[in-house]
């Protein structure tokens, strides 16, 4: 008989189960894996140099496209951080509506997760159901910021404007008609938060929905079941946060322990996981959309009762009104300076985290008084999550490599940055 | 006391002479080390009961140089020099690779910063070291005490050429294979070095230099401002003390 060697493989970066640009180098015992190499940075733009070299509002797009999936959070974080800086905080109302909309960012991220990660372990229904309820939430996006994904709707100082009082409606088209456009326009008749209201009245059930596809599949709990189980101490010492570390039973949630936004005023609970398997991290993610949509209709109700400004009026830092800028010289001053040169921002150090749907996501911001950031590191849950892939993944199963990746809920923008 | 009155006090009980200074601002709690005494004092903050930082959220890099530089001079009187101010300036975006600047000194140039949470306290902590030479900066590795290290010291080490001491497998992480330089270092050009391209005669791609212009639209501008002077004293006065 011949004698079997160890081999090396190579897994991505042009893999469907690679979740962008991840390529694995696999040292391979049989189908047994002995050691994992990712290499990343196949998707890295340097970001956080380009912001050191714009003014501070400039680069708040760019956040939006570091974790694609979960756009506002990361946003979140960034103007948190030139906020707590510059010593401003954002009305009332702006708090809520970041609120909301990091919520309405964590069932995206998650639904696109759940989707994905049954595509990889072979349901292919559920990526289609998830797609559904994703297109309503994008809509909310698009009829806030105009943009589906890259909204660069959060501002130092609140957000760039109200919800709208109606709600975009369907036209009629050849792909939108008759019946189909009116189930479509059913939910908008009245303002987004009607919609918001009447959606998350329905989405628990769709959440029942996408949990009957899997919560009980016997081939499902075969692929994640006992899988990929982190131990609380190696969640601690990989820096895990996140549904990664709830899945392995530590009860940690920034938006509890340690609140911003309006997160300290609404009511929710942190789902754990008990064995800290790809399963239980599934759960959790489940538990996490239900909390979520709950936290929505608190919003969603609070929104309702308190209109207010959503930005600050302090024209030194936020842009006055177009409408002011056509009359008022002031005004017009005002917004040239803040657009040829941005606004200075107190010399200091200052570390903002906010609970992304991945884990932790921090800014780490450096002023030194200019009006462009002289040092931004952005702290991804995805990059430290990934590195404890040789530890996690060695001694599985070659297939069961695809369910950890799966669960990382890796997404290259943020890892690469 | 309040609980991050009682965190300092632990720490300056705890690291004693080892403990090169320690701010306060914002609400967040710096301490700076030595290099020499960075391993030993990350397993202190990682196993003392009252510490207890257990997780390692973030190490990074940072390069000082050009701190507080200003390429637009703003003063008490206007100045006659019009538009063309601030078009001469020293900032990353300016220069190719050719034209970087070289010889660049600085003492305590480039820092390593980390931040820990202690889960069980609900606690934040920043840790900083100024790595000694700044032509061949190192610093010694915490991998052994936090895992997560592992990445976070490849990262800064591949953007800013920090070598960790001790690092298990100190290769370069987000930039490409065979990259040249330390891509984050304030004298690294913004438009980078090389571009790649597909050739089609030799049907591969290729690497050449790159073929974009440096150019800068907004000025660095440090603004004179009263409410800010204060704050910027009382930064630049800890960062020149410590």
């Amino acid at each position: 008989m011949e004698e079997i060697r160890n081999y090396t493989m190579n897994f991505g970066p042009q893999h469907p189960a690679a979740h962008g640009v991840l390529r694995l180098i696999l040292e391979m015992d049989g189908e047994v894996v002995v050691r994992a190499d990712p290499h990343i940075g196949l998707l890295h733009r340097g970001t956080e140099k380009l912001a050191e070299s714009k003014p501070f509002n400039q680069s708040i797009g760019y956040m939006d496209r570091l974790d694609y999936v979960s756009m506002m959070c990361s946003e979140h974080a960034y103007v948190r951080a030139i906020e707590t800086l510059l010593g401003i905080r954002a009305p009332q109302r702006a708090q809520y509506i970041r609120t909301l909309f990091d919520e309405i960012t964590r069932i995206l991220n998650h639904l696109m997760w759940v989707g994905s990660n049954a595509l990889d372990l072979g349901a292919m229904a559920v990526f289609l159901y998830a797609f559904r309820e994703r297109e309503e939430l994008m809509d909310c996006y698009e009829a806030v910021s105009g943009a589906r994904m890259h909204a660069t709707y959060y501002r130092p100082g609140g957000v760039y404007r109200d919800l709208p009082a109606q709600m975009p409606q369907y036209r009629e088209s050849p792909w939108h008609k008759g019946e189909d456009l009116k189930r479509l326009n059913q939910w908008r008749q009245g303002s987004m938060l009607d919609f918001l209201d009447a959606f998350s009245e329905d989405f628990p059930r769709k959440v029942d929905e996408y949990e009957e596809l899997l919560t009980d599949n016997r081939i499902w709990k075969q692929r994640t079941v006992g899988i990929g189980v982190v131990s609380p101490q190696q969640a601690r010492a990989w820096g895990m946060s996140g549904p990664m570390l709830r899945g392995s039973g530590i009860e940690w949630d920034l938006r509890k322990k340690q609140p911003y936004a309006a997160y300290a005023d609404v009511d929710f609970d942190i789902p754990v996981g008990v064995n800290g398997d790809c399963y239980d991290r599934y759960l959790v993610r489940m538990a996490e959309m239900r909390q979520s949509n709950r936290i929505i209709r608190q919003c969603v109700e609070w929104l309702r009762r308190n209109p207010g400004p959503v930005i600050l009026e302090s024209h030194k830092i936020i842009p006055p009104h177009r409408e002011a800028m056509k009359e008022d010289m002031e005004a017009l001053i005002h917004h040239f300076k803040l657009f040829t040169e941005g606004y200075v921002v107190p010399a200091g150090e200052c570390y903002s985290a906010v609970e992304a749907p991945k884990g932790e996501f921090g800014v780490y911001l450096i002023s030194d008084g200019a009006n462009k950031p002289f040092r931004v590191k952005l702290r991804a849950p995805g990059f430290a999550h990934l590195s404890s892939m040789d530890e996690i993944v060695r001694g599985h199963m070659l297939a069961d490599v695809v369910a950890m990746i799966g669960t990382y809920d890796v997404v290259f923008g943020e890892i690469d940055r | 006391m309040s609980p991050t009155a009682s965190m300092i006090e632990r720490l300056q009980a705890l690291l004693g002479g080892k403990l090169g200074g320690c701010t306060q601002q914002l609400g967040e709690v710096t301490i700076e080390v030595a290099p020499a005494e960075w391993a030993a004092v990350a397993l202190l903050l990682r196993d003392d009961p009252e510490l207890s930082f257990e997780e390692l959220v973030d190490l990074c890099g940072v390069d000082y140089l050009g701190y507080g530089q200003s390429e637009w001079e703003t003063s008490e009187q206007a100045t006659g020099k019009g538009y063309s101010r601030g078009v001469e300036g020293a900032a990353q975006g300016r220069f190719d690779w050719d034209g970087r600047p070289r010889e660049v000194d600085l003492p305590r140039r480039f820092a390593v910063v980390l931040h820990l949470l202690s889960l069980r306290h609900n606690r934040r902590l920043r840790v900083r070291t100024y790595c000694p030479d700044q032509g061949l900066p190192v610093v010694p590795s915490v991998t052994a005490v936090w895992p997560v290290a592992n990445w976070f010291e490849r990262e800064a080490f591949d953007l800013y050429g920090i070598v960790f001491d001790g690092h298990p497998d100190l290769r370069r992480i987000l930039t490409d294979y065979g990259f040249v330089g330390h891509a984050f270092r304030k004298d690294f050009p913004l438009i980078g070095n090389v571009e790649v391209r597909y050739d089609p005669e030799r049907q591969r791609v290729v690497y050449q230099p790159v073929s974009i212009e440096p150019r800068v639209l907004v000025p660095r501008v440090v603004r004179e401002d009263v409410r800010y002077q204060q704050a910027a004293a009382e930064t630049a006065d800890a960062w020149r003390s410590n």
